[in-house]
């Protein structure tokens, strides 16, 4: 513990985390209000006046909506991330092993699955297969997988020039075992650290596609949406905006301290 | 040179067409008939007919990708469904919000970035240093839309300086179209300054340490100089890299803030294609876009060659 006082960004990433993940989870079982309670007598209610945080138009809580908007943010864009490191490590550890054209071809495709940000990807899949959490789940995932892969195939290559990979391959190792024993546990820290900073990227992303309407289908609450109907009632209830961009923010910000301090850890030597 | 020149757009006309098929691919093989998509459920079967023969849907799938790819070639991005126009005119009138909005926000953010950057690398662990890590941290974490939304409760419904959106357009004068544009790159631009922050402080202290730093330093040069002169123009490569790999990041900020400012601009036209299940003009854009990625990124590897003379000899 005296160890992790001396490390503020990583003391601040982990408590913020832990906090955002255990409010996903109460929301599961309890709220202060049903979060889609209509309430239209008590509508635009500022903070402490009805509620934590005040209601909003229709006079639902925002404080429950809040909490159920973690878990719908937090559980999308886990999903996400999970498909899209998982597709692109594997990605990577095998080109890695094989090389030659591979690699040229598959680096050429991360360029270009890059190049397409996970707000278009979104909108041309909602275009045919209908927008809503899967969508999200797959717009985002799609974008992850070059991060991931472009992260592993630097990782691995360095790990392949290791002496001790040079005599697993002498003892006449098959790659895939030397991949699976030696590649893999040695890069799992970076991986760790990238899954940290890009479940940040990833909430940004779904706030954003929820913004605009591509994320999970109303009146599920989700933070982006919360913002984008905010939108109506900046002069009178500025509020409903503040508090669902601050939730985005300071979540994203915990994610991101977390990976900063993990990263900090695992690799003393860039500590200067 | 010469040559290196050449291998690099190679490489990029071939990956903007792999680029192109895949989009087409996708749009192609996505469930659902791009001509029922437009019409909706009540259209007749003949009117459907008539659509797929007009956007040549009845022909194979090479014909039409190629078709359609000889026409963007000739600039003719086919037309537009709800607007009766063609949609390369669109993209152009649409671009002329876009484009200084991009480029007004990579101005301001670089304003902000590399002095704050600089500063907090000189004075390293002083209070500039640590503002200006809490600024990076939290402008990486806040949306820009959302930023966009605090500057319109400031200085449009509390202090009525700024309008809350909307664009009045060029013809209405340099000045206005500027002022409506100001707010939405200002948003745009936070983040992006988050980020930039954080990569001049890092190169920027790197550089520093190096030998040649040191030798012009021993030669009685001032701090000063030393840092302008001898190790900015280093320390400008990450800089630069990064400003090219957020390119992406800007694009889809884009989309979102001309959403929030009601700016008729490319992200907008993609939100409205969408809901107006404009399958064409959806295309278009996110090819365009794309397209727009994948140049700068080149732009920026053209980039390197100019400022490093040591990868101009190696691609050699």
């Amino acid at each position: 513990m005296r160890k992790l006082s001396r490390r503020p960004v990583l003391l601040a990433g982990i408590v913020i985390t832990l906090a955002l993940f255990a409010v996903a989870l109460i929301s599961l079982v309890w709220t202060p209000v049903s979060p889609t309670r209509l309430a239209i007598a008590d509508k635009l209610k500022p903070p402490l006046a009805s509620g934590f945080f005040g209601t909003d138009q229709l006079g639902r809580d925002v404080a429950s909506r809040l909490m159920v908007g973690a878990w719908n943010s937090l559980s999308t864009s886990i999903l996400a991330v999970a498909i899209g490191a998982t597709i692109g490590t594997a990605i990577g550890v095998i080109v890695a092993m094989r090389r030659g054209w591979l690699e040229i071809i598959v680096m050429r495709g991360c360029d270009i699955i890059f190049a397409v940000p996970p707000i278009l990807s979104a909108m041309m899949l909602g275009a045919f297969i209908g927008s809503g959490r899967f969508t999200a789940i797959i717009a985002i995932a799609t974008f992850m997988v070059p991060v991931f892969a472009r992260l592993t195939l630097g990782a691995a290559l360095q790990i392949w020039t290791r002496d001790y990979v040079t005599a697993a391959i002498g003892m006449g190792r098959p790659a895939e075992k030397i991949t699976l024993v030696h590649v893999l546990p040695n890069i799992s820290n970076q991986i760790i650290v990238q899954v940290t900073i890009q479940l940040g990227l990833a909430i940004l992303t779904e706030a954003g596609l929820s913004f605009l309407g591509l994320g999970m289908a109303p009146p599920a609450p989700t933070w982006g949406r919360m913002l984008a109907e905010s939108q109506t009632y900046l002069g009178q209830a500025p509020w409903l905006a503040l508090m669902p961009g601050l939730a985005i923010a300071l979540s994203v910000m915990g994610l991101n301290m977390l990976g900063d301090g993990l990263r900090d850890i695992f690799d003393p030597r860039d500590n200067s | 040179m010469i040559s290196v020149l050449l291998r690099r757009i190679l490489s990029l006309a071939v990956t903007l067409l792999v680029v192109s098929l895949l989009i087409f691919l996708v749009m192609d093989l996505l469930p659902g008939d791009p001509a029922a998509i437009m019409l909706g459920t009540s259209a007749s079967p003949e009117t459907l007919a008539a659509l797929q023969k007009e956007l040549g849907l009845d022909q194979p799938l090479p014909v039409r990708y190629l078709a359609w790819l000889a026409g963007v070639f000739q600039g003719d991005l086919g037309q537009s469904y709800t607007y009766g126009v063609p949609v390369a005119g669109l993209i152009a009138e649409r671009l002329a919000v876009t484009l200084p909005l991009a480029l007004m926000a990579i101005l301001i953010s670089i304003a902000i970035a590399i002095p704050l950057g600089v500063q907090a690398a000189r004075h390293r662990n002083g209070a500039v240093d640590l503002l200006a890590g809490l600024f990076s941290h939290v402008g990486i974490a806040v949306p820009a839309f959302f930023v966009g939304l605090l500057l319109i409760i400031l200085f449009s419904t509390t202090l009525g300086w700024m309008p809350a959106g909307g664009f009045p357009g060029w013809s209405a004068g340099f000045v206005p179209a500027l002022k409506a544009l100001l707010l939405p790159a200002i948003a745009l631009a936070l983040p992006q300054a988050g980020v930039l922050t954080r990569v001049t402080r890092s190169a920027v202290l790197e550089v520093m340490n190096e030998d040649f730093v040191r030798t012009a330093r021993g030669k009685g040069i001032s701090e000063s100089a030393a840092l302008w002169r001898h190790a900015m123009p280093n320390a400008l490569i990450p800089v630069i890299t990064i400003l090219g790999l957020q390119f992406t990041f800007l694009i889809a900020g884009a989309v979102l803030v001309e959403n929030v400012f009601n700016l008729p601009g490319l992200g907008r036209l993609a939100y409205q294609a969408l809901s107006q299940r404009d399958v064409i003009v959806m295309q278009d854009v996110v090819l365009f876009f794309s397209a727009l990625v994948i140049l700068v990124n080149f732009l920026v590897d053209l980039a390197y060659l100019v400022v490093d003379p040591r990868l101009r000899a190696g691609a050699q």
